[in-house]
C-alpha cells in the first residue's frame, strides 16, 4: 500500500492542507478568532486569476503573484475595515463579523462576476506531468511540496529569528503583556492577517490548479479542511496546524485506498467520524501548544 | 515626574478607583499599599494604559498620558512589571529580554544592556536559551524585572513582586528593588507586604476601597495610622500593628 505514488500524493495533499491550516491558526493564535471568511480569501485569489487573466496580457506567473498578493491585501483590508472596529467588543461579535465578510465576498462574486464557475488559466507547469521515483505524477504535486517546504522554512525563520516573529509569538501567548513591551497591537494583528491571506492565496493556486476554474463558493471546502486539520493538530500552536494538515492528508489518502468501492463516496463521513473521535479523545489536538486563551481587549 | 490627579476607573459597571491623587518624584521609591481589592493593581493598570478608559489626569514628564495605548506609554518611559510576572512562557529568556527592549531598541547598546542584566541577575545568563515557562517563580520574577529594565524606563512600576515567593526570595526581591532606586531609577511599588515595603520606601500611599486613605513618610504612616486597620478593616487609631 505504501508505495512511492502514495507517498507523493500524501505529501502533496498534506503540504497543501498544512499551509491551509497554518493560515487559519495565524489569526486564531492571536485573536482567538476562527475566521470564517478565510475560505473567501482563496476565492478572491481565484477571481484575481480569472480577471487578470481575462482582461490583461500579463504573463501568467505575474498574474499568479498578483493574485496571491490580492488575497493578502483583501485579508488585511477585512482586518482594518471589519474586525478592528469590533475587536474590543466580544469574540461573538468578531465571529459574526467573519460570517458577514464571508457572505459579502461570496455575494460580490455572484453579483459582479457570475454564479457559474469561470475557467482560469495557469502556467503550463500546473498541467504537466513528471516522473519522480519511477512514478508519473502531476508536476503540480511536486510544486506543492516544494512550495510548502520553502514557505514553512521562511515562516520558521520569520517567527524564530526576527523581532516581529518573536513579538507575534509573544502576542499569541499574552497579548496585553506584549503591548506593555511596546509592541503595537495593530501591527501584530495586521501582520497575522496579511500572512493568513498570503497563505490562502498560495493555497488557492494549487487548489484551483486542480480544476482550473473558480466559482463563488469555492472557499467553503478549503475552510472546512483547514478547520478540521486544526482540530486534529491543535489550535494552539503553528506546529500543531502543520501536523494537523499532514495527518489530515494521510488519513484522507488512506481512506481512499482502504475503503471498499461501495462506500468510497462516504469518505467524508468517515473523515468526520475520525474528527469526532479526536474531539472526544484528544480535544486539545496532537500538539498541545502553549497559547493561552487570553482574548484581545 | 508622575502626577496622578482625581483618577477614576471602572471594570465595566464596577467602579474600582474613586479619584486617586498620587505623586512620584524623580529618584523616589514610592510604595502603594492596601488590601486585596483596594485598587492598587487597578491604579498601575490605569497608569500603564492597560485599563481604559479612565477619567482624570495622569501626567508624566509634563505630558498628559491618560487613555493613551499601553505601547505608547511604555515608549514615554513607564514600564510595568505586571502582577503574576506575566513571563512569555513559550519564549526563551533571551527572547523575553529582546521584547523588553522593543520600545527603545538600539543595536549599539543592546549587548551592553544584556550584560548589565546578567550582572544584576546572573541566573538569567545561565538560562538564556531556556523557555521562560521552565524557570522557577523567583527566576521568573527576576526575568520580569529585567525585561522591564531593558526598555530603560524612567519610571518602573512593580505590581506585587514578592507575591508567591519563598521568604528567602522575598528578601532578595526587596533588596533588588531597593538597589534599583540606589541606581537612580524611580520606582512605584505595589505591595501587600506593607512592613517590608515601608522599610525601603521613601514615601507611601495607602489605598482603601479605591480611595487614598493616607499619604506620607513610612515613619508617619507607622505612627499615625494603625496598619492593621488598613489591612483588616478595623477601627482606625493607634493599636497593635500586626502586619
Amino acid at each position: 500500500m505504501i508505495d512511492a505514488e502514495f507517498l507523493i500524493n500524501t505529501l502533496s495533499l498534506g503540504s497543501l492542507y498544512a499551509l491551509l491550516a497554518l493560515g487559519l491558526v495565524f489569526v486564531y493564535g492571536i485573536l482567538k478568532l476562527v475566521n470564517f471568511a478565510y475560505g473567501e480569501y482563496i476565492m478572491v485569489a481565484g477571481y484575481g486569476l480569472f480577471l487578470l487573466g481575462s482582461y490583461t496580457a500579463l504573463p501568467l506567473w505575474v498574474i499568479m503573484i498578483l493574485s496571491v498578493l490580492l488575497a493578502a491585501a483583501v485579508s488585511y483590508l477585512t482586518e482594518i475595515v471589519a474586525f478592528r472596529p469590533v475587536r474590543t467588543k466580544s469574540l461573538t461579535a468578531m465571529l459574526i463579523t467573519s460570517f458577514a465578510i464571508s457572505v459579502l465576498l461570496q455575494n460580490a462574486a455572484l453579483l459582479f462576476v457570475s454564479p457559474r464557475s469561470r475557467a482560469v488559466r495557469l502556467p503550463a507547469a500546473f498541467s504537466q506531468s513528471i516522473t519522480v521515483l519511477g512514478v508519473t505524477t502531476p508536476l503540480r504535486n511536486v510544486l506543492t511540496i516544494v512550495t510548502a517546504i520553502v514557505l514553512l522554512a521562511g515562516l520558521t525563520v520569520l517567527m524564530k529569528y526576527t523581532v516581529l516573529g518573536i513579538a507575534m509569538r509573544a502576542a499569541a501567548d499574552k497579548f496585553t503583556t506584549t503591548r506593555l513591551m511596546g509592541v503595537p497591537a495593530n501591527l501584530v494583528i495586521s501582520v497575522a492577517f496579511i500572512i493568513s491571506g498570503f497563505l490562502a492565496g498560495v493555497v488557492a493556486m494549487f487548489w484551483i490548479g486542480r480544476s482550473s476554474s473558480v466559482d463563488p463558493l469555492i472557499g467553503f471546502a478549503p475552510l472546512l479542511i483547514a478547520f478540521i486539520a486544526t482540530v486534529i493538530g491543535g489550535m494552539h500552536s503553528l506546529a500543531g496546524a502543520v501536523a494537523g494538515g499532514f495527518v489530515y492528508g494521510l488519513l484522507f489518502n488512506m481512506l481512499s485506498i482502504l475503503l471498499p468501492a461501495s462506500v468510497i463516496s462516504y469518505r467524508d463521513a468517515f473523515m468526520f467520524v475520525i474528527v469526532i473521535l479526536f474531539l472526544l479523545l484528544r480535544p486539545e489536538g496532537l500538539i498541545k501548544g502553549s497559547y493561552t486563551e487570553e482574548r484581545v481587549g | 515626574m508622575l502626577s496622578v490627579k482625581d483618577l477614576h476607573a471602572s471594570y465595566g459597571s464596577i467602579k474600582a478607583l474613586h479619584g486617586i491623587d498620587l505623586e512620584v518624584n524623580e529618584g523616589e521609591l514610592v510604595a502603594l499599599l492596601g488590601t486585596n481589592g483596594a485598587g492598587k493593581s487597578t491604579t498601575l493598570k490605569a497608569i500603564s494604559g492597560v485599563l481604559r478608559p479612565v477619567v482624570g489626569s495622569v501626567r508624566f514628564a509634563d505630558e498628559e498620558i491618560a487613555n493613551k495605548k499601553p505601547e505608547a506609554i511604555v515608549k514615554k518611559g513607564i514600564s510595568l512589571v505586571p502582577e503574576g510576572r506575566e513571563i512569555f512562557t513559550s519564549l526563551t529568556v533571551a527572547e523575553n529580554l529582546r521584547l523588553g527592549a522593543f520600545s527603545s531598541y538600539q543595536r549599539s547598546r543592546y549587548q551592553k544592556d544584556l550584560e548589565e542584566m546578567f550582572a544584576l541577575f546572573p541566573i538569567l545568563e545561565e538560562r538564556l536559551n531556556q523557555p521562560g515557562g521552565q524557570l522557577s517563580g523567583g527566576e521568573q520574577q527576576q526575568l520580569a524585572i529585567a525585561r522591564a529594565l531593558m526598555s530603560h524606563p524612567k519610571l518602573i512600576m512593580l505590581d506585587e513582586p514578592s507575591l508567591g515567593l519563598s521568604p528567602a526570595l522575598v528578601d532578595q526581591i526587596f533588596e533588588l528593588v531597593s538597589a534599583l532606586r540606589d541606581r537612580g531609577s524611580t520606582v512605584l511599588l505595589v505591595e501587600q507586604n506593607a512592613e517590608r515595603a515601608l522599610k525601603i520606601a521613601d514615601r507611601a500611599y495607602v489605598l482603601k476601597n479605591g480611595r487614598i486613605k493616607f499619604s506620607g513618610s513610612p515613619q508617619q504612616l507607622e505612627s499615625e495610622l494603625d496598619l492593621a486597620s488598613v489591612y483588616f478593616g478595623g477601627e482606625e487609631g493607634k493599636g497593635e500593628v500586626t502586619v
